[in-house]
């Protein structure tokens, strides 16, 4: 017993060491932007990463303030990005949970069409429906509008189609005794279905959240002109043009860290269902 | 699902009103209902946006017009882009050629780095879990943006990276020259050899396609391997999880060693995972977009140019609406064929087993 364990921890301690450095090295870059947002310029040009208040370390909200002065408006784009996912995760939940329980629990003709198209289109890469996504808000007279930022987004194959696995697992004699108490389907859906498929309906609205709140190509091209409508990515990825030539780097460093904070809160909340999304995207294939 | 015992018994349908619909037909109907929302605006906002796509491929719109008052041009955009000597065809031969090396470099590292963290992090001794994993996959949760601007931050000529590196003064995103040019600089080599200084693909000279990904593209490979790892990881985890613990445990019984049921176990049930994630980055990689747009556009020398950022800069600073959409339908063509190619060669490894 004792030599198996003199065996086994040495390179189980190496092991260990060897995922802590790269953990570090993951998060590492955050921690640099969450000391760097509240030091002065100077000071980050002279020493780029000091973590702790010290020698060369003068703490400021200087960099915050430089966010909301001079043609930066992150209050707004802060707030911008909040509606727009709100607004976003809401219509993916009604729409994977009423289009899921269709596609699961009742027949009708076309049903295996529309299976074959929400397969297909989960296959379309987003970039490429850019410039066509351009082209139809500008027809519908979308463009600059929140209408054009959010809408497009609310239509998702993937929620729907996970949401369908999990309604196939709900068991029938549940949802068909609600039916025999006469309950009617949006009631059935609501009250016996969705309880059961809780971790799906989560796993949708955590992914959802999380690819709206960092979505940058969609409301770049849907609001290209209107500075007001401006959600956190693009307010951020203009900063750069903002500000010309200054590089001011603690404000570059705070919105980098506003633009994270919220996002990463919710993902240590509700790690579980980050997880099970993913495990279920993978299981697809 | 079993449609019959939903079916009304036969001796009640005489009771049943004339005009009422059975309950299939009104079951049919709800789902109808339920799912129409969802269908139309998968139609409005995906399925015709690519049909009109195509179509103004095929037109002179500038992109600030209507797309139906452009007038028609037959196959001019993909001649200007594949065959006809000029700007555009450069342009787009360059993008390409710059993201095929970013391609076959961050797909490898990110599938590679992720299942041997995964494989790590399955083990049962591991204390720790849920800390490093949450570490690994922090980056992939964050905006692709400010992620982006801390690596501009981290990367800058005083910045962090160049300080641990000795002697560091490499400009990371502003350095147009080629890694493989500048390894056969090191060796003396730096030119093409005759037979190969003829050879032309796109506009673009043999020298140039083979001369590797610039410094500038390489730190941008660097940032979205991080920043993607996290996420195929949790993918690859799933995976292992599924395998059940009874073959393990048989197989250690056996007295297979640790590297043994890697290779005989682990692997082969993992394969078609890995197909999995390689071809989600394949898809993912070719559309490379936001972080080329914050921190190079493009530049230094073209030399991070992507088909996706030319697209935008043709449709938003250049007014080549046609063009750009010409650029999108054969990116589309580019990733179908990658994925296409790369499900042939797993599923030829997978009847090989």
């Amino acid at each position: 017993m004792s030599r198996a364990g003199v065996r086994t921890t040495a390179p189980r301690l190496t092991v260990t060491v060897a995922l802590v450095v790269v953990a570090a090295g993951f998060v590492m870059p955050f921690l640099v932007a969450l000391a760097g947002a509240f030091r002065e310029v100077p000071d980050l040009v002279a020493n780029p990463v000091q973590l702790w208040p010290g020698e060369g370390y003068s703490w400021t909200l200087d960099g915050l303030d430089r966010l909301r002065s001079g043609g930066v408006r992150i209050d707004r784009a802060a707030l911008n990005s909040l509606v727009v996912t709100v607004a976003v995760v809401a219509g993916r939940i009604v729409m994977a949970a009423t289009a899921g329980y269709a596609l699961s629990f009742t027949r009708f003709p076309g049903r295996r069409a529309v299976l074959g198209v929400l397969v297909a289109v989960l296959a379309v890469p987003p970039i490429i429906l850019a410039i066509p996504r351009f082209l139809v808000l500008k027809e519908l007279d979308l463009l600059n509008s929140y209408g054009g930022i959010v809408i497009p987004l609310m239509f998702d194959a993937f929620g729907i189609l996970l949401m369908k696995q999990y309604f196939d697992q709900v068991p029938r004699e549940l949802t068909d005794a609600a039916r025999v108490d006469g309950a009617g389907p949006l009631r059935t859906l609501w009250s016996v279905a969705l309880p059961t498929a809780m971790p799906g309906l989560a796993a949708v609205i955590v992914l959802a959240a999380q690819g709206t709140w960092n979505e940058f190509l969609h409301p770049l091209i849907a609001a290209p002109t209107e500075a007001a409508l401006r959600p956190l990515p693009v307010e951020l990825a203009l900063l750069r043009s903002t500000f010309g030539d200054a590089q001011p780097w603690n404000a570059m460093l705070a919105g980098a860290v506003i633009a994270t904070v919220p996002i990463a809160l919710v993902f240590v909340a509700f790690q579980r269902f980050f997880v099970q999304g993913l495990a279920d995207s993978g299981m697809k294939d | 699902m079993p449609a019959g015992p939903r079916r009304p018994p036969p001796t009640a349908a005489p009771r049943r009103h004339p005009l009422r619909p059975g309950r299939r037909a009104r079951e049919g109907w709800t789902g109808i209902l339920l799912v129409a929302p969802a269908v139309i605006g998968l139609a409005v906002f995906v399925v015709y946006p690519i049909g009109l796509m195509a179509w103004v491929s095929l037109t002179d719109w500038s992109g600030l017009t209507s797309p139906f008052s452009a007038d028609p041009v037959g196959t001019a955009n993909y001649e200007q882009l594949l065959l006809e000597e000029g700007l555009s065809r450069e342009d787009f031969g360059t993008a390409v050629r710059n993201t095929l090396y970013y391609v076959l470099g961050v797909v490898p590292a990110q599938t590679a780095l992720a299942f041997v963290l995964a494989s790590v992090l399955n083990q049962r001794w591991l204390r720790g879990k849920v800390a490093l994993r949450t570490a690994y996959y922090l980056p992939s949760v964050t905006s692709s943006v400010a992620m982006a601007l801390v690596f501009i931050f981290l990367f800058q000529p005083t910045g962090f990276v160049n300080g641990l590196l000795p002697g560091g003064d490499l400009v990371w995103l502003d350095d147009p020259r080629g890694l493989l040019h500048l390894a056969l600089g090191a060796v003396g080599v730096d030119g093409p050899p005759q037979w190969l200084a003829e050879v032309d693909l796109l506009g673009i000279g043999a020298w140039d396609w083979l001369s590797g990904p610039s410094i500038t593209m390489t730190a941008l490979m660097l940032l979205v391997t991080w920043s993607t790892t996290g996420t195929f990881m949790l993918v690859f985890l799933a995976g292992l999880q599924r395998i059940p613990v009874s073959v393990e445990e048989a197989a250690m019984l056996d007295g297979a060693s640790a590297v043994q049921r890697f290779r005989y176990i682990t692997l082969p049930l993992m394969r078609p995972v890995v197909a999995f994630v390689v071809s989600i980055g394949l898809i993912g990689t070719w559309q490379v977009f936001d972080q080329i747009w914050v921190i190079s556009s493009g530049g230094p020398r073209r030399t991070t140019l992507t088909p996706a950022y030319l697209m935008y800069v043709e449709l938003f600073d250049r007014s080549n609406g046609g063009l750009a959409a010409a650029i999108a339908v054969l990116l589309f063509a580019i990733i179908i064929v990658f994925t296409l190619v790369q499900r042939r060669v797993s599923a030829r490894r997978e009847q090989s087993w």
